[in-house]
């Protein structure tokens, strides 16, 4: 393992639910797994970074802090990171950056949330300068409501069908059976999926996923610490894509009421999508070809099928036909979202995008039992989020 | 009681014309034009190529064409404002994002009496202005306020079929 690389050291969970609980609870429990997972002491971690969460006060907002000094204070330093959907991966980059520059040796990340009931609504009070409200007031523009834009240009632009749709939950819905820490464990037809009621059409009920209360944590360590605790051969953080979009940004992005124009510079080159999974392979050194395993970001079933293309793993307009053929079913060529994804989750916003490194940690590690992917040495995680924040991870092995 | 009319949101909107326009900000320099307008016409201009720093104002085409559409079969939760009476049942409103040649894609909600099966990607809409929900002034006489609206143009040929 080179010098100029992080080792994945340990990696844990607190199941998805609606527990009701305090999201510290959860941290510390993910957290306290991860240590576990790494034989890794907690006084070695010399730097905690939190996923920060919006909905739980003060304390959400240092989650970092909140939780070390819910572990105990060690005197490690500690940052929060918030990057919407994102918040996950910019708080392992910010850790990863901080190993790489030699000020650190252990990193410990943390991301927990406790969310409500229904669907996710902008904060209370008159914001006529925030979009986030604007949307809501002007419009009645909800998150599905965007997931559904994108869900119909595939129907009308490439023929995807509503049974696509469904069956991207019945595939979810069988790699998440015998996930200890998914919170929907239950075979799914695609009959069910059709007779759900429509929320924002075409989407039913049953292509969108939940909220939920969880929490992921990683250990990161130096390549120098990880060979001192033997572990020559951990799964490895091979690139780490945090970009922002490039103007103009065309595509219609929640929460916004428009997009950037184009009229006087152009189209760009690539979406904002496609950016950030083309930054993770460039960093990397890695292809869309090398890939063994995905975890992508289904806030929507549809969707699914979108981060498919964005991250090159097939042709503009062919996701339908690889879901068709089984290809990205576990035991097909590209199996994507083995841990069952958020259609078995819902999602815990500042826990998400670890959630899904830890997957491909157990995945890249071959413990990942009945939804292994077998032979796994690669995979690459992708995510977006509010306000031009995205990412995508890159874990090798 | 008097019976007002006044938009949802300042200056977004224009109905002062022959017909309703959306208001944008054109950048002085380099020709990009915003919508939502940006207040004072004065900021920053978000090509990074470009380091103007005023704009003008400028009415957006007022007919575009469908990038995609949806609808919201359950009522948004607030700070939506339900246009039907307290104990009245709430009616489905469909949605769309429309492509200006100005280069940039605007939301909105479609027209009333329309729905998704009025709607495909690639055709054509054109702007209207109608009631978003009402609400009372201050000395209690009860006002609209309004809100720009994409609505189906129907083609003069299928016009001419029905």
């Amino acid at each position: 393992m080179s010098s100029q690389q992080v080792a994945v050291a340990g990696v844990g969970m607190h199941p998805w639910g609606k527990w009701g609980r305090n999201f510290v609870t959860y941290g510390v429990h993910a957290a306290r797994a991860a240590l576990a997972d790494a034989g890794i002491p907690w006084g070695d971690v010399d730097y905690v970074v939190g996923g920060e969460t919006v909905r739980n006060g003060y304390g959400g907002y240092v989650a970092g802090a909140t939780f070390a000094q819910a572990l105990g204070w060690n005197g490690a330093r500690v940052a929060t990171s918030y990057a919407a959907c994102a918040t996950g991966a910019q708080a392992i980059d910010t850790a990863r950056s901080r190993i790489l520059a030699g000020l650190c040796e252990v990193a410990l990340v943390v991301g927990a949330d406790t969310t409500p009931k229904g669907f996710l609504a902008p904060n209370a009070g008159e914001r006529w300068d925030d979009p986030d409200w604007l949307r809501f007031r002007l419009l009645g523009m909800t998150n599905p409501a965007y997931f559904a834009l994108y869900a119909r240009r595939r129907m009308d632009l490439y023929g995807a069908t509503s049974e696509d749709f469904a069956q991207v939950k019945v595939k979810n819905a069988k790699h998440g059976l015998s996930n200890p820490n998914a919170r929907y464990r239950k075979e799914v037809a695609a009959a069910d999926v059709l007779a759900s009621a429509v929320v924002c059409d075409p989407l039913h009920l049953l292509d969108i996923c939940a909220t939920s209360d969880g929490a992921a944590a990683v250990v990161l360590c130096s390549a120098e610490y990880a060979a001192r605790l033997g572990l020559d051969d951990a799964v490895r953080v091979a690139a780490v894509s945090t970009v922002t979009p490039t103007f103009p940004n065309t595509v219609m992005d929640m929460p916004m009421l428009s997009t950037d124009p184009s009229a006087a510079t152009g189209e760009p080159e690539h979406t904002f999508k496609e950016s950030i999974g083309l930054a993770a392979y460039e960093e990397a050194g890695i292809s869309p070809e090398d890939v063994d395993v995905a975890e992508v970001y289904d806030l929507s079933t549809a969707l699914e099928l979108d981060w498919i293309e964005d991250l090159g793993l097939c042709k503009r307009g062919e996701a339908e036909t690889l879901l068709r053929a089984g290809d990205t079913t576990v035991g097909g060529r590209i199996p994507v979202n083995p841990s069952g994804g958020l259609a078995c989750f819902g999602e815990a916003v500042p826990a998400q995008a670890l959630a899904q490194v830890c997957e491909l940690t157990w995945q890249l590690r071959g413990q990942a039992g009945e939804r292994q992917v077998e032979g796994a040495r690669v995979g690459i995680t992708a995510n977006q989020g509010l306000f031009g924040h995205g990412s995508s991870v890159l874990l090798s092995r | 009681m008097t019976h007002t009319s006044l938009p949802a949101v300042d200056g977004w909107f224009t109905t002062s014309g022959p017909a309703p326009a959306l208001i944008g900000s054109r950048c002085s320099v380099c020709t990009s034009t915003y919508f939502p307008p940006i207040p004072g016409n004065a900021g920053f201009c978000r090509n990074p190529a470009c380091d103007g720093e005023t704009f003008d104002e400028v009415e957006l085409s007022r007919r575009g064409r469908i990038w995609s559409y949806t609808d919201a079969q359950y009522q948004p939760p607030a700070p939506y404002v339900a246009p039907q009476p307290e104990g009245e049942a709430y009616v489905p409103f469909a949605l769309a994002a429309v492509e200006l040649a100005e280069g940039l894609v605007v939301l909105g909600q479609v027209a009333d009496g329309y729905g998704v099966d009025d709607l495909k990607v690639g055709a054509e809409v054109e702007l209207v202005v109608e009631r978003l929900y009402g609400d009372t002034t201050e000395d209690g006489s009860s006002q609209d306020r309004t809100i720009w609206r994409w609505k189906p143009v129907t083609e003069l040929g299928e016009e001419a079929d029905q």
